[in-house]
């Protein structure tokens, strides 16, 4: 796989064009299939597998327009899926008739439970108003094991199922005709050549396939009491076995779902923790992308709160935050989501009976689906939850739970501090070594590490000029500027529509980077490319400064195929200037498209260097990372 | 979600009289049929909040509100009550019970709330911005004042100047000063270096403090133990809390730290600061924090904590039962515009009705009451098993159970408490009729306050 691409990347620079431009629809079918992931491998959160089955040579345009594919898509996907959805649906059957008869056993028990204490005279202390009086409470009213909220009591039941699965699946083969069985075969071999194609990846699917058995524990536990009888539960595990698998598959959107697709995005949408209403008058080319009505998430999110009951309050805030825009930022999100994964991990106690390592893959699958639905997640949160994944399904059996969980909060705590941390300090190190005196620094956007750079060269005595360049809506560089002042380095601040004019002046350029893919396309905030385009106009050498965790192996040629639309308000409104509102009005007009895009595709054309972890290196150099930088790390 | 509810029951309500007595305490008086109390505790069930505590003053009150809920809420509530002395004040209700807070978090809400604002909103809100305080602010409703003419309260309720005066930044996201009711005597004083941080200061009267709060609660714990002077959450202790956020006192910071640096036990601590500035780089600041980074260039040199506040839409409905006015309005409104409030159906089962007997849009019959010939009932709330006789009236009115109205009575405007006698043609117009009281026959009353004497 790997040296395919990389052959490939090499070759064909010529090909890469900026800007828009149709290609033969021919084409454009066969370039589609990498979008859509196989579908007997479950989807994972991570975006890299996506590429990993993708014939990506074949296509020469680098501008994918959604409409046309789908059919072949849908019908492959139909195809090959033929197998599974009989028996699921037999399965499923069975699992219906289940929960009114725990309900029965729970109802049954509940008189006993009632405990009806009001009347139990509460000691009454006299003490006066001003000191402290100690009350003392009496419970009045008692909830009889509350469904769903316990998960313990729920997890109870759902042990027994992953207790014999053997037993039941020999009854039932037995009971299926000889095609059915067939079926089933072709269907594991359909599966054998999956996971031959997708080399590595294969690691994350069986993994994933394993948490599929963990994830009907949810179904069960919202229905299903504590009940001891077996028989209950051995026929409650018939179904369980095989029909969540396809119920996985639903569980999470992919995270390169095609959202002009739309009984796919209907389905998705029934499934949405957060409620999510499509925005209206999407730009065209970009309707594949998800955009929902900003501004209806957020209170939705908020009444919930009380109601995400397996959802961590550590992976809630973090969600908040990011669809809130209070964090922002690839490292800070990285970071925060590892932070809030790392309490999650405290708290957890893996449910009786239960591995800790299935059932918290499926938990942590869970709760990055939330964030996903908060915010579509970046390459590095992506290459951070692969890690994190990797790490728990590398955790040996014999580990005890609390071992076995401080074992992973220590990797969380060395992921973030040798991958974000240890490496922004390398980078800066590197970078130092550019900056000479006299030199005058462009920067745009705010990025952590060109920032670090920038406050390390002035703490050694380096006499430079800064100038940050800065766009509409977010001015982020703004925040940059402040913290850059205060500390004493002199600066000039433009807007990026200046960068022409400024760019005479400037000897180098740093730039942030939210990703570098292998073919060197650096993926940014919006701008960059614009930027280092202009740099490169004027002779200005320009150097990407990214933390080697954000590499990635997909290849994008554009910016159009994946990106994220921001809040089309934040555009149309100027904030603190209520006189312009030409646009009042205006922003459900059928004839009007309001576009903000987040981020952009910089080719590596116009990067000179790209400052990482490991050295200095050329934008053709990046796949040698990718390669090294896997084996050596993340599937270590 | 680490949160833990306190519902502030109250008990003997003086401006509430005669409606309120021992036997019915405030939590238990019925507006549209049901306890005040029913309401919030209905709302936090449907928020999926079912470990509560609720505060009561007074141990007969206690009793009373624990046997109600104990009746009503069994097996779909974990309640439990406590009983605190009378006049202790809301801050000193949460003293008394401080000892069993255990949770991150508080979430308190006064017990005569009638409102739909959710309270898991007001803790999401609370939780994004790691706030040390929010407050749940509505707006004023607009019908209340105008109406109050009409239907007739008592002139205490309208009380010149009676405004919370709530300070919030330009975002509308942070509370920069809170001052309600009584406080307020002709000028307020604002803290300049509070302006100096925001730069801007929104400030409106027309907002209402809902009494809905979420209090961190290490910080909470902390002001109760050392203002002992603190009497009520609204006046005292919300307040002090809105002032000191930049000024934070380093007994307020010193936990928090304390509570960090726990969690983040694990080693690298060179590496943790550059973990927190990254985090604080960006995010988006709020004015604290560019405030307490002012100070020298390096961070956190000054203490700040947050203050937030959660406003609720203009759409959602937010009553504090706190006078008879209010009474009166939530009765309406329950029956009428904000008839989502209750699940059941608004005419229970089986009234008999007489011949020619009207009963209007926005009223409410309890089950089991029994009405003359040639009634009417208009915009009025009739309790259960009451007997009223034929040509009587009921207009913008409530009547609570059991109540016996003899024939061609005319009301209008009046609260009329359980098991109520009105002898036959009694006129009353905008009165409050306390439980047990007997009126004569033909006698006429308007705006007075008819109970029966304590014995």
């Amino acid at each position: 796989m790997d040296p395919r691409r990389t052959a490939r990347t090499v070759s064909d620079p010529k090909v890469r064009q900026v800007g828009f431009f149709t290609p033969a629809p021919t084409e454009r079918s066969i370039s589609d299939p990498p979008r859509f992931q196989d579908p007997i491998q479950p989807p994972s959160p991570s975006p890299t597998q996506v590429n990993d089955h993708s014939p990506s040579g074949n296509s020469l345009s680098p501008v994918m327009i959604p409409p046309a594919h789908h059919h072949s898509d849908n019908f492959l996907r139909t195809a090959l899926q033929v197998t599974s959805p009989t028996k699921a649906f037999s399965y499923s059957a069975k699992t219906v008739t289940i929960p009114p008869e725990n309900e029965d056993v729970a109802s049954s028990f509940s008189p006993g439970r009632k405990v009806v204490s009001a009347k139990s005279p509460s000691s009454f202390p006299g003490v006066k108003a001003s000191s402290v009086p100690a009350s003392e409470l009496t419970t009045v009213s008692v909830v009889n094991l509350p469904p769903g909220i316990s998960e313990k009591a729920g997890g109870a039941s759902v042990e027994v199922q992953n207790d014999r699965p053997v037993s039941a699946k020999t009854l039932k083969e037995k009971t299926n005709k000889a095609e059915r069985r067939a079926l089933q075969e072709a269907q594991r071999a359909a599966k054998a050549a999956a996971k031959a194609e997708g080399t590595k990846a294969s690691s994350a699917a069986s993994k994933v396939v394993t948490s599929a058995n963990t994830k009907p524990s949810k179904a069960a536990k919202s229905s299903s009491q504590k009940n001891d009888g077996s028989q209950v539960a051995a026929s409650e595990k018939k179904g369980g076995d095989r029909a969540p698998e396809k119920d996985r598959k639903k569980d999470a959107p992919h995270p390169r779902m095609q959202y002009d697709d739309k009984s796919r995005v209907e389905k998705a949408k029934k499934r949405a923790v957060v409620k999510q209403t499509e925005a209206r008058n999407r730009v065209e080319l970009f309707r594949h992308l998800p955009q929902y009505e900003h501004g209806t998430q957020l209170p939705d999110l908020e009444t919930k709160f009380f109601e995400l009951d397996p959802m961590h309050p550590a992976v809630y805030k973090v969600g908040l935050q990011y669809l809130s825009g209070d964090i922002h930022g690839g490292n800070a999100r990285c970071i925060a989501m590892f932070q809030a994964f790392k309490e999650a991990i405290k708290d957890y106690s893996t449910p009786p009976e239960k591995t800790l390592i299935r059932d918290l893959t499926a938990r942590i699958s869970s709760y990055v689906s939330f964030l996903i639905e908060c915010r579509p997640l970046s390459i590095s949160m992506g290459n951070a939850i692969k890690f994190l994944k990797n790490r728990i399904a590398k955790l040996p059996l014999a580990l005890s739970e609390s071992e076995a969980k401080s074992t992973l909060m220590l990797d969380i705590d060395l992921f973030i501090n040798e991958k974000i941390i240890l490496s922004e300090k390398v980078i800066v190190k590197h970078a130092v070594t550019k900056i000479q005196d006299g030199d005058v620094l462009l920067t745009y956007g705010a990025s952590s590490v060109v920032e670090m750079i920038l406050l390390h060269a002035h703490e050694l005595g380096k006499h430079f000029h800064v100038v940050v360049v800065d766009s509409r809506p977010k001015l982020e560089g703004q925040l940059l500027l402040r913290r850059l002042v205060r500390k004493g380095l002199s600066c000039t601040y433009t807007h990026v529509n200046a960068v022409s004019c400024i760019m005479q002046d400037v000897t180098r350029v740093f730039l942030g980077a939210s990703s570098v893919l292998s073919n060197g396309t650096v993926y940014s905030r919006v701008g960059t490319a614009c930027v280092a385009m202009v740099a490169h106009a004027f002779r200005v050498p320009v150097l990407v400064c990214c933390e080697a965790y954000k590499f990635h192996e997909r290849v994008q040629l554009d910016s159009i195929c994946f990106n994220e639309l921001g809040n089309p308000d934040a555009i149309s409104k100027v904030q603190g200037r209520e006189e312009i509102n030409y646009l009042d009005g205006l922003v459900n007009q059928e004839n009007l498209q309001l576009l903000n895009l987040i981020y952009d595709a910089t080719p590596s054309d116009y990067v000179s260097m790209i400052i990482t972890d490991y050295g200095m290196i050329p934008p053709t150099s990046v796949p040698v990372i990718v390669r090294e930088y896997r084996r050596d790390h993340l599937w270590s | 979600m680490d949160f833990q509810v306190v519902v502030l029951a109250g008990g003997n309500s003086k401006s509430l009289t005669p409606l309120v007595s021992k036997d019915v305490p405030k939590p238990l008086l019925p507006v549209a049929n049901h306890p005040v109390l029913y309401y919030v505790l209905h709302q936090l069930e449907e928020s999926n909040l079912k470990d509560l505590i609720v505060v009561v003053e007074g141990e007969d009150a206690g009793l009373l509100v624990g046997a109600w809920i104990s009746g009503t809420f069994v097996d779909r509530l974990h309640v439990e009550i406590a009983a605190v002395p009378e006049d202790i004040g809301t801050a000193g209700a949460l003293r008394a019970i401080s000892h069993y807070l255990t949770a991150k978090d508080i979430l308190v809400v006064s017990g005569d709330l009638v409102s739909d604002v959710s309270p898991g909103a007001v803790a999401a809100t609370h939780r994004r911005h790691d706030a040390v305080v929010t407050a749940t602010l509505c707006c004023v409703p607009i019908s209340g004042s105008s109406e109050s003419g009409s239907s007739g309260g008592k002139d205490k309720t309208k009380k010149p100047g009676r405004y919370n005066i709530i300070g919030l930044d330009p975002r509308k996201q942070f509370l920069l000063h809170i001052a309600t009711g009584a406080e307020i005597e002709k000028d307020t004083r604002l803290q300049k270096h509070l302006l100096h941080a925001v730069g801007q200061m929104e400030i409106r009267s027309d907002l209402m403090d809902a009494h809905m709060y979420a209090f961190k609660r290490s910080v909470l714990q902390e002001v109760l133990d050392r203002k002992d002077t603190f009497q009520s959450l609204k006046q005292d202790v919300v307040p002090y809390l809105v002032r000191s956020q930049l000024k934070s006192e380093a007994v307020l910071s010193g936990i928090q730290q304390a509570e960090e640096d726990g969690n983040e036990k694990v080693s690298f601590p060179n590496n943790q600061v550059m973990v927190s500035q990254i985090l604080s780089n960006a995010s988006t600041p709020s004015f604290h924090e560019l405030y307490s980074m002012d100070a020298d260039g390096s961070a956190q040199t000054r203490k700040t904590h947050k203050c937030c506040a959660y406003i609720a839409s203009s759409s959602s409905y937010c009553v504090r039962l706190n006078s008879i006015q209010a009474f009166m309005d939530i009765n309406r409104d329950v029956t009428g515009e904000a008839d989502h409030l209750l699940s059941d159906n608004v005419i229970g089962p089986s009234p008999k009705l007489g011949t020619k007997t009207t009963v209007g849009p926005h009223c409410m019959l309890g089950e089991g009451s029994e009405m003359g010939d040639k009634c009417q009932v208009k915009r009025s709330v009739i309790g259960r098993h009451c007997r009223i006789g034929s040509h009587v009236k009921v207009v913008n009115s409530v009547v609570m159970n059991h109540v016996t109205i003899g024939d061609g009575c005319i009301i209008q405007g009046s609260v009329i408490c359980s098991n109520v006698q009105l002898l036959e043609r009694v006129v009353l117009k905008d009165c409050q009729v306390g439980a047990g009281f007997v009126v004569t026959a033909g006698s006429e009353y308007k705006g007075e306050s008819l109970a029966r004497k304590e014995k």
